[in-house]
């Protein structure tokens, strides 16, 4: 199935070629993310993408769902409202690193703490790419960016603890690297009832691969196979070890009620009991 | 002693942020400023400069940041550009408010919906009576001659106000024209140190910043004192750009006025427009129509008498808005307070408004001549029915 999954139908072919650049990562997570589509089987008309600022947020202009590309850091207000208005509708979130966790971070934690049923998936590439290289919130300690020369002095968040922390009920991270496994990932989390967070760590080769001298997008997707660890191996190991590891896998996986879920059921019991009193 | 550059103009902007070297520079990325701060942060990581640079995580956070800094008496300047100052909406008026001289360069971007990230003006327009200064620049040259003067005009104890310097997105900040750079020395005694009048940092007078000063508090008068400060600008902004061709050599003013003096037609515009404007009125010149150019500079405070003065002997003018108020029939921005300032007026021009290049969309000399050619055709037989008219669009 995820071989030969066709997934044309759910691009607009017409708006092509992408913005993106050549050895961009973005394409990869797009990819994923479709060919997971494809073997849910859901109507396409019942797929909503909503999307922020940035390279990856372009990603809802070439689908072929209903998509919004909103405004920097806000699409998971604009999904939220989506939701809330309609349950039934699948709502997943494509946002980069710095419209998540930067301009967006207070939305992040609030959509994760309500447990609302969106899926959200982050394009990390540690840097903003559409503005040429700044430093952003998941830029490396001491790594390069266009506002940052002599490197980064922030410590970056680690979004997956980030997003357990807050409250989402779904939390995973893949590569590029591996699309096949980063597939299985955007998958599972399409099918949770909750808030669904994959961090899809993602190559920039324009600009933090070019300020950080990581070669060619070949070279990077190299950096990523020998950085890379799941979190069953990285368990049995001592922290420094895996410190500057890119740690995949499934982190979270639980069940909390769901907000839709819950709003319904507060409106069932309000129309019985007649809250207005 | 001068150099001469080939500058963009978010490098003219870098530059003179450079010779001002301001305390703290608090800023996040946003097209089409961006290439400011990223020139400024390779300044201050080059020790070009001894400025504190705060890369924030919005502009939200820029702005207060900038806010912060200021109230303890730094000079404070930053840049942004369309939804980056849409997103600082709420600073603005804490900025103007407190009464501090903040000086930011926005670079006129579209807002959204839908996404455009090229030229127009419903940015800072939208910020206009937010209590800052506006400046608008034709080129890369004034956007670095006002950034310089900004300073001196936002930091005058009669005004303490912020300043927002405006620069038209790519058609300046992305294109390469010439640039007389001034010697650093000559700007440094130009802007010469701040002097706040409270300071956050004054420990022996601890000033307390925009509290809640309650039911029957004294935020009306703080407001009056505020209009007093935009009002208090205009002479202050006329003496610093007097005083800004002692070292450079070009004077600045409210207003710049082209073959205006014995024109019949005039066209009104602000920003990189005029430029294309004032080929315009050259080229209608050899063909013996007399017409002449208003390029306005100073938006916040609007000179509204200045203007009634220098156009009263116009026939007719066209006057062009880069942006729309959306409020109807009544135009953009620009045409609603020309028209307001001549109400009053005994000798009026018959105005005409020119909604053009919004989100970026071009604007050539042809287009320009023909707004000139309608507003004659419309004095003469009266046949352009609307005052307001939207110039290129695809109807």
């Amino acid at each position: 199935m995820t071989k030969t999954a066709d997934i044309k139908p759910y691009l607009r072919l017409e708006r092509y070629p992408t913005i993106w650049c050549a050895g961009c990562g973005n394409g990869q997570v797009v990819g994923a993310f479709l060919r997971a589509i494809s073997t849910l089987d859901w109507d396409p008309k019942k797929v909503v993408v909503v999307s922020g600022i940035g390279c990856s947020s372009r990603a809802s202009g070439y689908l072929n769902f209903n998509t919004m590309h909103t405004t920097h850091g806000r699409p998971l207000p604009f999904a939220t409202g989506i939701k809330l208005a309609n349950p039934e509708l699948h709502v997943v979130v494509m946002a980069g690193d710095g419209d998540t966790t930067a301009i967006g971070g207070n939305h992040f934690i609030h959509a994760a703490r309500r447990n609302i049923g969106i899926t959200m998936i982050v394009f990390n590439n540690g840097t903003y790419g559409m503005t040429g290289g700044q430093c952003s919130p998941m830029t490396g300690h001491a790594c390069k960016a266009t506002t940052a020369p002599y490197g980064n002095l922030d410590t970056p968040f680690d979004i997956c603890k980030l997003a357990e922390a807050a409250g989402a009920t779904f939390v995973g991270r893949g590569i590029t690297y591996a699309p096949v496994k980063l597939e299985s990932l955007i998958t599972e989390a399409l099918k949770h009832k909750g808030f669904s967070v994959i961090d899809a760590v993602t190559q920039c080769p324009t600009y933090y691969g070019r300020l950080n001298k990581m070669g060619s997008p070949a070279d990077m997707l190299t950096w990523q196979k020998e950085h890379v660890i799941s979190l069953e191996k990285a368990a049995s190991l001592p922290k420094h070890v895996i410190q500057d590891k890119i740690v995949t896998g499934v982190f979270v996986k639980d069940l909390r009620p769901e907000y839709t879920t819950l709003y319904r059921r507060l409106h069932e019991q309000c129309g019985e009991d007649d809250c207005h009193d | 002693m001068t150099k001469v550059a080939a500058m963009v103009g978010t490098d003219a902007i870098a530059e003179a942020m450079r010779q001002i070297n301001p305390d703290v520079v608090p800023a996040y990325p946003i097209t089409p400023q961006t290439s400011i701060v990223e020139t400024y942060a390779q300044m201050v990581a080059d020790k070009l400069v001894d400025t504190e640079m705060i890369n924030v995580e919005s502009e939200h956070s820029a702005l207060s940041a900038a806010i912060g800094a200021a109230a303890a008496g730094s000079r404070v300047m930053t840049a942004t550009s369309s939804q980056g100052l849409a997103l600082m909406w709420e600073m603005l008026y804490i900025a103007s408010g407190l009464r501090l001289p903040i000086v930011m360069t926005n670079v006129n971007r579209a807002l959204s919906a839908p996404v455009n990230i090229h030229c127009d003006h419903s940015d800072s327009m939208g910020a206009r009576d937010a209590g800052w200064i506006q400046l608008y620049s034709e080129d890369a040259q004034e956007a670095y001659d006002n950034i310089i003067q900004a300073v001196r005009i936002a930091e005058h104890p009669d005004v303490l106000l912020p300043v927002m310097v405006l620069m038209d997105g790519f058609i300046i900040s992305h294109s390469l024209g010439r640039v007389e750079l001034l010697e650093d020395q000559p700007v440094k005694n130009f802007v010469g140190t701040i002097q706040p009048p409270y300071s956050l940092l004054d420990t022996k007078n601890p000033p307390s910043f925009g509290a809640f000063d309650g039911l029957h508090g004294y935020y009306f008068e703080v407001k009056r004192a505020q209009a007093q400060g935009m009002l208090n600008a205009s002479a202050v902004i006329k003496k610093v750009g007097t005083e800004f061709a002692g070292i450079s050599g070009r004077s600045y003013d409210f207003f710049e006025t082209y073959r205006l003096e014995d024109a019949e037609y005039a066209i009104i515009a602000l920003g990189s427009a005029a430029g294309t404007a004032r080929t315009a009125v050259d080229e209608l010149r050899e063909q013996g129509e007399r017409v002449g150019l208003l390029k306005l500079r100073m938006f916040r405070p609007f000179p509204a008498q200045e203007l009634v003065d220098a156009l009263s002997h116009i026939k007719a003018a066209a006057v062009l808005d880069r942006s729309d108020t959306l409020a109807g029939s009544i135009g953009g921005p620009v045409f609603v307070e020309l028209r307001s300032a001549f109400y009053e007026a005994e000798k009026k021009p018959r105005l005409y408004n020119f909604i053009y290049g919004l989100g970026g969309r071009e604007l050539d000399i042809n287009m320009m001549k023909q707004t000139v050619e309608t507003i004659q055709t419309g004095m003469s037989d009266g046949v352009v029915q609307s005052s307001v008219a939207y110039l290129g669009v695809r109807e």
